[in-house]
């Protein structure tokens, strides 16, 4: 009986001091993560973009009818801000907070024959569902590096079709998306490891959830390549990181 | 039973020949200035098959009626000399018209294929790759760029790998989505195939000519009527084959002229 009593105290106890050093924890990150914002710009002229024909798609030709859509490979935005760029800590970053998944699901939509976002920021192993939202078939198709640590694969939506599930299981920056139905269809997905963003059509972005410590910053665009600075970030104190780019 | 079945073998002969006879599934109007030599090889052919069709039906319903109750006695009678004389005849008439067809069509056949386009024909380079052609013009200089594989791009549109920084006749040639001709003008269709093999068939144009994978294969046809035509691939590609299309738009000269400098601001 008393061998009983002493075992449930101690379980007790133990269980007590877990929660305890749990909400502890929780605590002391909630309270300390920082972000990392700034604005990315193109310095020069943009190159010419082309327009994309999509007459071989009726409908999706009719969907971009009041204002035909070019090529993304630089889409500069208000005061030369460079969309569609990834940033995102690629050193300094300590184990268990790369190691952290989130649990938000972004959308890889095929829309009006384009891919939306044109760029998609994933974490490692982080779930992000692929939609079709056309009333065609469409058949994504990620190309990862060859010998790489992802695999490449393809897959079919015909419309209507629900949309499925994916993850990649390893760092690579950036994944090259196309489509094998619509030859014009093209988009990237960037995994990399930890918080991350990307910037919207005024160059500006957001990285939130970073722990306080010291961070090499890259930020990668699909035609200008890749360029990184150190950024400190303080308990609660946001710090900034803005980049440039020359337009080659 | 067996009257039955010889019946019923004349029955699906001659109900199969109707639509036929009836033009029932006719091709669309052509478009081209070749194409009545092609519906008239057509016809012959399907005259001369369909008559055959028929009467070999047709005899084999009146063996099967008269036979069907050979007495339990009788003998199966040889023709005279055995059934030698009977091949030979069957072979020398089958041969004779499949070699019949084949030399009236060769006044077709010679005029696609073994002339070459006249002088003032105009050139287009088509490109089939899975699964979507694109076509060329040559611009103002009126010759086409070479084509570099390795600078094919799909995500910056350059679909055919041209080097318009360093080739000087890259520099005006037009890449299109949509094959526009003006009517009544001889197009010199230059044919490649990015990857696999593929086929350009143009119904209206009595024009399908396979794409084969490292050959430059080469066509000529003129167009004589304005309008919108659809383009499609007839030859299993793959997956998206089903998908495989492009629109022909054969317009009036000035519609022409006013489409390729359209085309020509938006490389």
């Amino acid at each position: 009986m008393t061998n009983r009593y002493k075992f449930a105290a101690m379980m007790a106890v133990l269980l007590f001091v877990a929660v305890a050093a749990l909400y502890c924890a929780r605590n002391v990150s909630a309270t300390a993560e920082g972000k990392i914002t700034g604005t990315i710009k193109l310095d020069g002229t943009p190159p010419h973009q082309k327009p994309i024909d999509m007459s071989k798609e009726p409908y999706c030709q009719q969907q971009h009818a009041s204002k035909p859509i070019t090529v993304e490979g630089v889409v500069v935005g208000a005061n030369g801000g460079l969309q569609n760029v990834v940033v995102y800590l690629s050193e300094g970053l300590s184990a268990a907070a790369a190691s952290q998944v989130p649990s938000q699901t972004p959308e890889f939509n095929q829309k009006a024959c384009q891919y939306i976002p044109h760029v998609l920021a994933l974490d490692v192993n982080q779930h992000f569902k692929v939609v079709n939202s056309d009333p065609t078939s469409h058949n994504i198709h990620p190309m990862p590096q060859p010998a790489g640590p992802n695999n490449q694969w393809n897959k079919s939506q015909p419309p209507g079709s629900p949309p499925f599930d994916v993850t990649w299981g390893a760092v690579e920056v950036a994944i090259p998306v196309k489509c094998n139905v619509h030859p014009w269809m093209h988009g990237y997905m960037a995994v990399v490891k930890g918080p991350n963003g990307v910037t919207d059509n005024n160059g500006s972005y957001t990285i939130e959830g970073v722990p306080p410590g010291n961070y090499t910053v890259t930020a990668w665009q699909e035609t200008y390549g890749t360029q990184t600075q150190k950024v400190t970030v303080g308990a609660g104190k946001p710090a900034t990181a803005d980049f440039t780019f020359k337009a080659k | 039973m067996a009257k039955f079945f010889a019946v019923t073998i004349i029955v699906i002969a001659i109900a199969s020949a109707v639509p036929i006879v009836m033009h029932t599934w006719e091709p669309p109007a052509d478009i081209s200035t070749h194409g009545a030599l092609i519906d008239e090889q057509m016809s012959e052919t399907m005259l001369e098959a369909g008559i055959s069709f028929l009467a070999a039906q047709i005899i084999l319903g009146i063996f099967i009626w008269q036979f069907s109750n050979p007495r339990p006695d009788a003998k199966i009678k040889t023709l005279p000399g055995g059934a030698r004389g009977l091949v030979i005849a069957a072979l020398v008439l089958v041969g004779a018209e499949v070699m019949a067809l084949g030399i009236f069509g060769t006044k077709v056949w010679a005029a696609q294929y073994f002339t070459p386009p006249s002088a003032g024909a105009m050139p287009i380079q088509v490109q089939a790759g899975q699964f979507a052609f694109y076509f060329r013009y040559p611009g103002p200089d009126g010759k086409f760029g070479p084509l570099h594989p390795d600078l094919i791009n799909e995500a910056t549109e350059n679909f055919y790998g041209l080097d318009v920084d360093h080739d000087a006749d890259s520099k005006d040639d037009i890449v299109t989505a949509e094959m526009a001709i003006p009517a009544n003008q001889e197009i010199h269709l230059l044919m490649h195939a990015k990857d696999v093999g593929h086929s350009f068939f143009v119904p209206e144009l009595r024009v399908q000519q396979d794409f084969v994978p490292g050959l430059d294969v080469s066509l000529h046809f003129t167009a004589t009527k304005v309008g919108k035509y659809e383009i499609v691939c007839t030859q299993l590609c793959g997956l998206g084959h089903y998908n495989m299309k492009a629109y022909l738009e054969v317009m009036s000269q000035e519609d022409f002229n006013d489409w390729l400098k359209k085309e020509q601001a938006m490389q």
